[in-house]
């Protein structure tokens, strides 16, 4: 056992020798082609390739298929046996604008005020993260970071996880706007001598028409001189002329039904984010063609009545309807088990989704989702050679194992502030 | 007009009025009475089986004289006539908190906690009342008076709703005419004590319900000790508690659960509570008889939720919809198992609400001579008041009811009800049924009078020949107005007629005609009407109140039951691939087979017998998953009032319907350590659960093993981040921790010694500190950062014990050779960090390196929905650091088995160990593997196929629930709005109160 280790120390250590600094330093730019043969290719679009070579160059992949017909180029690495997978992405993430969350200093999530479009993530993002560092070794490559807070938390932007600074970290710059839709339900507040539990929220009605006479007044000055600017209306306009992605964060039944109305009517390109109840709603879902970013597999259900593994299962129930889903992972500790992501996607191919499907709610389903499928989400030519090279299958604990990761082709350190840990305290007992 | 049905005085003259003869009059001359009321030719109902059917009842000076058949009238004697009317004693509420305000509760976050009691020459912890004494502040409720008359209730036992012990009760009849001095039957009547804090202070202990129930215990040594004269200071709490030692002790205990830990903690002091129940007994009866205790139950039915839109409906839980249908059984349940049982008004809105619910009650089956036991007889004996009150016996006070007929029947009408001699009028008994067919002559014209609606409300029809004129009637106090127009239509003129009505065939008065001149009328009844010409109607009405169909039990008795408890089988899983957790290793294609709860055979090829054969091949055979450290199945988990709490027991507050037992049972979960919280160095005592879905909360109690306690160090413990106001309790460092330790096992050592003496104060936390350092109970330390693991170890080696395991423990891997050294194993998260700053260097290599090191390694979860995926959180030993797969699945089987002191009975598969079992789909630490059954001593609790039979019957039962209730509300009965119960995840951090 003890040897197994050792072995398995020494591999890392002879592959990223040099690298001990605070952080990981990112990786240069790619400066010759690499071909990773033999493996067996998720694409991640539901295509297995056995065998397979896949080449990049200059940060972009440039052939992919069966070894016996793919030519290979530059440096050669062997992955006999081993597979390759895209990138995974991790969307409505809070990576980097938090590093500890008990610690008050260190928390950027969320910004006073309930209309914040004009508020930007990106700005506040901390490439030097221990927790993004941490995500790397576990093929997440790719985040959209996310504001929280208020009605209208703010504008997203996606990230790659290998960066010197948020401006080097950009992939898509403000992507999208991010609402809290009003829930339905209203919690007692038994502090107050109000009952326990869930409710009827009364004022559910008045709140969504504050969102409508929000938007029109956008709207109003939109069209009007503009003048005084006023910075909330002006951070709104992309979203307006459906260039931006309206998020809207909801989950029940009721609530993503008006949203759906409410973003038609206001001709908005909607996102569904948490959908604890999408499932109820699948045939309009798929009919109005909204996508879900499906809330975090890995929870229990909301009420006792509900099937155990009916959060394992809801991403299957979606796709089967024609939705297109990807999963998140917001809610408590959600930074620090974005690395659990790929085993999101493993729980779901447990509870009956093929495993190429299921890998897709994490890879290409999000890139679509997200606007950003024409660089990442899938191993085809032409796109970002973001990609990972895993000892097993990546959507399972005792698979995900990597052994080589890339952004943009440029070869990434998997070490962190833990793994240099271990090997300090291995050493230390192993007398060294 | 409503007025006049408000406690209205008629005969105010004929009321026997106390006189105070030895006190100074100035008011006039003394007017002493002791008039004799005859209530005669009723139905007296003397007690509820003591029944007279023409009998008559004498009163004098509030009292009882007399009831019964052949009882001779005193001359002097008012003679009241009640033919055809009955007589019942008046109702009595045992929980009442009539005229007793209690203090609201104070909101004040800003300033910093309180930790000691605040009341001088009293108990140290404030909430301890029992000198409360209800008379200071008790001032006559005349309007909820007059809601309780009208309900039926003539006498309550009030007191003050506040705090753990509340202090006595108070007999009080309701008698608005009287003053205290009468009212006041008895002002030491009972003694009531409950889980709930005082709203008077602010004193942070208790702040759980283990923690009220630890100092009720500790209250009573304390009592003793005080008892024997040895405290050294003055304590006017304890000396109350001893005065009213003798009374009865009446307890509000929450729930079904804690009435049976309420019972228990009666047994250890030789106290029989009587319990206030909260309406679910009916799901746990048989529990409920064996407390042998009486019952003092609410009837606050739920009315049908509004299930209309169907997006709201959505959130209603079968167990509330289930709970609405199976409630009004309650009273009938408790009366079939011969439980005595009360009713109180306490949980109802209002007291208007009482009878209709009884009246359901009773229509699910609830014998009416018991409802009337359990309004009269029954409460009075449970507060020993029998010699005042419940009967009309000779010497009883007169509070009694007069109605038109079966107190319990829908149609019966409460005319009055008399408290101590006192009448309260509520509908005239002696009011006319003029409903009926008359002739009126008025003036020489003679017209054609229909009388129709209720006796109170009437409605008239005038006709003078064909021709229908317009009409108003009202009749009050026995006299008639009927106003009609007359028959010339070209006018809108009046004729007025007024009359006195002594007689309603025929009767006699004034008439006032159109013109304004004065003349006189008669009218003649030709025809009787009234109660029956709408009978078809009422029959419809009546059918309402016929028990719908009810829903049988499950256990639980909410979503997942069975309807059935599952029972031990014979099983041979044939073909298996088993992983042994023993030195076979994993074994490929072989057969195990349980036989009375153990493993009784593996092998190839076991001949089945008569075993329930599973076919496994393809499968994985393992032995239950353990979770070292787990929150679910637990009605609070923090006690975090004080900085040592190991008098409190998480044994006490186990819910055993908690639905996360399930749902770990569907993760191949079978025993969890359910810890106390981490909000102070000393936690408080463990419980080890076996998840046995749906048995009793003692049923899951791991029998025949070693008690565990919980510690914990670091920021939870100095309170970082629990806000600003929260920095006075000791320690606020970690260089603080270490004496909370030192000084307490230092006590502990002195306590022991002085215990030796044979005098000395019992105390349950020291005790159970004792059994720490004599290495009878055992530590499971959370804890983060290597300095303070280490610190505590060295603490430990001081006082001559070790750690028997630290959980969370992230740090384990810096210390992890001096752990083994030490002795103590490390029950850690697989991957956690980064959410508080002494979790920074948290690596998911801990377990590995901890291992790696010989430290005794499991995995735990902490947490309610990582805790059924143990079996993949296993796996990430493999993938950080390369455990082997073998000794990765020991991480949450044997391991944790090892650290609980259990692996003796369960955490592997080995012959003649207990039959703690999971069949997973595929390879147990993989993420695709599922549950497929999942047996606990040879029962299974979790079956892959059972669990789509449940899940059709909840949508079966589901949709027959809300179309009853749909009906309910198209039946225009009142609804409520939708509701959630707000179910708590609970962690290491959660502190409620």
């Amino acid at each position: 056992m003890k040897k197994h280790i050792y072995i398995y120390t020494l591999c890392l250590t002879v592959l990223f020798s040099g690298l001990s600094f605070a952080q990981q330093t990112p990786a240069p730019k790619q400066s010759q082609a690499i071909s990773i043969v033999g493996a067996t290719a998720h694409i991640g679009n539901g295509q297995v390739i056995e065998n397979a070579t896949v080449v990049f160059e200059n940060g972009k992949i440039v052939r992919v298929g069966a070894s016996a017909t793919t030519q290979t180029s530059g440096t050669v690495i062997d992955a006999k046996g081993k597979h390759v997978y895209p990138g995974f992405i991790a969307p409505n993430s809070t990576l980097g604008l938090v590093e500890v969350d008990a610690v008050r200093a260190t928390r950027d999530q969320s910004e006073t005020g309930s209309f914040n479009p004009h508020i930007r993530s990106l700005i506040a993002y901390n490439t030097e993260s221990k927790v993004v560092e941490s995500c790397r070794p576990n093929g997440i490559l790719t985040a959209q970071i996310t504001p929280r807070g208020g009605r209208v938390s703010g504008t997203s932007s996606i990230v790659q996880l290998d960066a010197w600074n948020w401006e080097d970290a950009a992939v898509k710059v403000d992507d999208g706007i991010h609402m809290n839709w009003p829930n339905n339900f209203s919690r007692g507040r038994w502090w107050l001598g109000e009952p326990r539990g869930l409710t009827p929220n009364k004022n559910y009605a008045k709140q969504v028409q504050t969102i409508k006479d929000g938007f029109n007044e956008v709207l109003s000055y939109l069209k009007g001189s503009k003048s005084p600017k006023h910075l909330p209306f002006e951070a709104m306009e992309s979203l307006m002329n459906g260039s931006q992605t309206l998020f809207v964060h909801v989950n029940t039944e009721k609530g993503i039904l008006d949203a759906i109305d409410f973003a038609k009517q206001n001709k908005l390109k909607l996102v569904i984010v948490g959908g604890y109840h999408a499932h109820k709603v699948a045939t309009t879902l798929s009919q109005n063609n909204i996508p879900v970013l499906l809330h975090r597999t890995h929870s229990v259900p909301n009420m006792d009545d509900e099937d155990y593994d009916l959060s394992y299962k809801k991403a299957k129930i979606l796709t089967d309807a024609g939705v297109l889903v990807g999963l998140e992972n917001s809610g408590q500790m959600e930074r620090m088990n974005t690395r659990n992501l790929p085993f999101l996607a493993g729980t779901v191919a447990a509870h009956g989704m093929d495993k190429e499907k299921a890998l897709q709610l994490i890879t290409s389903n999000t890139a679509k989702i997200l606007g950003v499928d024409d660089r990442l989400g899938t191993l085809e030519a032409g796109k970002d050679a973001t990609l990972f090279i895993s000892e097993g299958d990546a959507l399972d604990m005792r698979g995900n194992i990597l052994t080589h990761a890339f952004i943009q082709g440029r070869t990434l350190s998997l070490e962190t502030h833990q793994t240099r840990l271990w090997k300090r305290y291995m050493d230390k007992y192993d007398g060294k | 007009m409503k007025k006049s049905y408000l406690l209205l005085l008629l005969l105010l003259f004929s009321l026997p009025t106390f006189a105070q003869d030895y006190f100074p009059k100035n008011d006039g001359v003394k007017t002493e009475e002791h008039t004799i009321t005859a209530f005669t030719n009723a139905k007296i109902y003397v007690t509820p089986t003591q029944v007279i059917e023409n009998g008559t009842l004498l009163i004098q000076d509030g009292k009882v004289l007399q009831a019964g058949a052949n009882v001779s009238i005193p001359k002097s004697a008012t003679v009241v006539d009640l033919t055809g009317k009955s007589v019942y004693p008046s109702f009595i509420d045992p929980y009442a908190n009539f005229g007793i305000k209690a203090p609201k509760r104070s909101f004040d976050r800003n300033s910093p906690p309180q930790y000691d009691a605040k009341r001088q020459g009293y108990y140290w912890n404030d909430h301890i009342r029992p000198d409360t004494d209800p008379m200071t502040t008790f001032t006559y409720d005349n309007k909820k008076a007059t809601d309780l008359l009208k309900a039926g209730f003539g006498t309550v036992n009030t007191h003050m709703h506040d705090g753990i012990v509340r202090g006595n009760g108070m007999l009080v009849a309701l008698n608005s005419n009287g003053d205290n001095s009468m009212r006041i039957l008895d002002n030491r009547s009972a003694q009531y004590l409950s889980y709930q804090r005082s709203n008077s202070t602010r004193q942070a202990y208790p702040t759980s319900l283990m923690g009220s129930m630890a100092l009720i215990r500790q209250m009573y040594h304390d009592a003793d000790w005080y008892a024997k004269g040895k405290a050294k200071r003055r304590d006017l709490a304890l000396e109350a508690l001893a005065n009213n030692k003798n009374l009865v002790q009446i307890f509000h205990s929450g729930n079904k659960h804690n009435s049976i830990k309420t019972d228990a903690i009666g047994d250890e002091f030789g106290i029989q509570y009587v319990l206030i129940g909260d309406g679910t007994e009916y799901e746990n009866i048989n529990a409920m008889k064996a407390t042998n205790a009486s019952f003092i139950i609410p009837i606050n039915f739920p009315k049908a939720y509004d299930v209309s839109d169907p997006y709201a409906a959505g959130v209603v839980e079968l167990e509330a919809m289930k709970h609405w249908n199976q409630a009004p059984s309650n009273p009938k349940a408790l009366a079939d198992k011969g439980i005595v049982f009360s009713f109180t008004t306490h949980d109802l809105k209002s007291p208007k609400e009482f009878m209709g619910n009884l009246q359901k009650a009773i229509t699910y089956g609830l014998d009416k001579t018991k409802a009337l036991e359990a309004l009269t007889t029954v409460p009075a004996r449970i507060l020993q008041q029998e010699d005042k009150v419940g009967s009309l016996q000779n010497g009883r006070q007169a509070n009694f009811l007069i109605t038109s007929g079966d107190i319990f029947d829908k149609k019966t009408v409460i005319y009055e009800n008399w408290v101590q001699g006192n009448q309260n009028v509520f509908k005239d008994k002696s009011h006319k049924d003029l409903r009926g067919k008359y002739a009126f002559n008025v003036a020489g014209n003679v017209y054609d009078v229909t009388i129709a609606g209720t006796p109170e409300k009437l409605k008239s029809t005038v006709m003078k020949d064909s021709l229908k004129l317009g009409s108003k009637i009202s009749f009050k106090d026995n006299w008639l107005q009927l106003q009609f127009t007359t028959a010339d239509t070209t006018k809108t003129e009046f004729i007025r007629l007024t009359s006195p009505v002594r007689n309603a065939t025929f009767f006699a008065g004034k008439a006032i005609l159109a013109n304004g001149s004065e003349s006189s009328f008669n009218a003649t009844q030709k025809e009787v009407s009234g109660s029956k010409d709408k009978k078809g109607d009422k029959k419809g009405k009546d059918k309402k109140m016929e028990a719908p169909k009810m829903f049988p039990l499950s256990y639980p008795n909410g979503a997942y039951g069975s309807a059935a408890l599952p029972q031990q089988e014979t099983i041979l899983f044939r073909n298996a691939t088993v992983w042994t957790n023993e030195k076979d290793g994993i074994l490929q294609n072989t057969d195990v087979l349980v036989k009375d709860g153990k493993i009784s055979r593996i092998g190839k090829n076991l001949s089945a017998g008569n075993a329930r054969v599973i076919d496994a091949t393809g499968k994985h055979l393992t032995s239950g998953v353990i979770d070292e450290h787990s929150h679910i199945g637990a009605f609070a988990i923090n006690e975090a009032g004080h900085n040592s709490t190991a008098e409190v027991n998480m044994e006490d507050v186990v819910n055993p319907e908690d639905v996360d037992i399930y749902r770990n049972l569907a993760g191949g979960v079978t025993t969890i350590q359910l810890l106390h919280g981490s909000a102070n160095p000393i936690g408080g005592r463990s419980a080890i659960l076996r998840l046995k879905w749906g048995r009793s909360a003692d049923d899951m109690l791991f029998k025949d093993t070693d008690g565990f306690i919980k510690f914990a160090l670091g920021e939870n413990v100095k309170q970082s981040n629990w806000g600003d106001t929260e920095t006075t309790r000791f320690p606020q460092t970690r260089m603080g921790v270490e004496q909370v330790f030192t000084d307490y096992f230092q006590r502990a050592r002195e306590y022991e010694a002085k215990k030796k003496t044979g005098t000395y104060r019992y105390d349950i936390e020291m005790e159970t500190i004792l059994e720490i350092l004599n290495k009878k109970r055992f530590v499971s330390c959370h804890s983060y950062v290597q300095s303070e693991i280490n610190m505590l170890m060295k603490v430990a080696d001081e006082f001559g014990f070790n750690i028997n395991t630290f959980t969370h423990i992230l740090e384990g891997y810096k210390v992890a050779d001096k752990m083994k050294a030490h002795g103590a194993g490390g029950s850690t998260f697989s991957d956690w960090w980064a959410y508080k700053f002494e979790v920074n260097d948290a690596i998911p290599y801990n377990g590995a390196i901890m291992h790696s090191q010989g430290v005794v390694v499991a995995f735990n979860s902490d947490d309610g929905e990582m805790s059924r995926r143990l079996n993949q959180e296993a796996a990430k030993a493999v993938k950080y650091g390369g455990v082997s797969e073998e000794e990765a699945w020991k991480f949450v089987t044997l391991n944790p088995a090892k650290l609980l002191h259990i692996d003796d009975k369960v955490g592997s598969v080995k012959t003649g160990k207990q039959a703690d079992l999971v069949l997973w789909t595929a390879h147990p630490m993989s993420i695709y593997a599922k549950a497929q059954t999942t047996m606990i001593e040879g029962t299974v609790y979790f079956d892959l196929e059972r669990d789509t039979q449940l899940r059709r019957k909840i949508k079966n039962e589901r949709t027959e629930l809300m179309n009853m209730m749909l009906l309910e509300k198209n039946k225009g009965m009142k609804t409520q709005a939708v509701k959630k119960k707000d179910k708590v995840h609970h962690h290491c951090d959660t502190v409620e109160f």
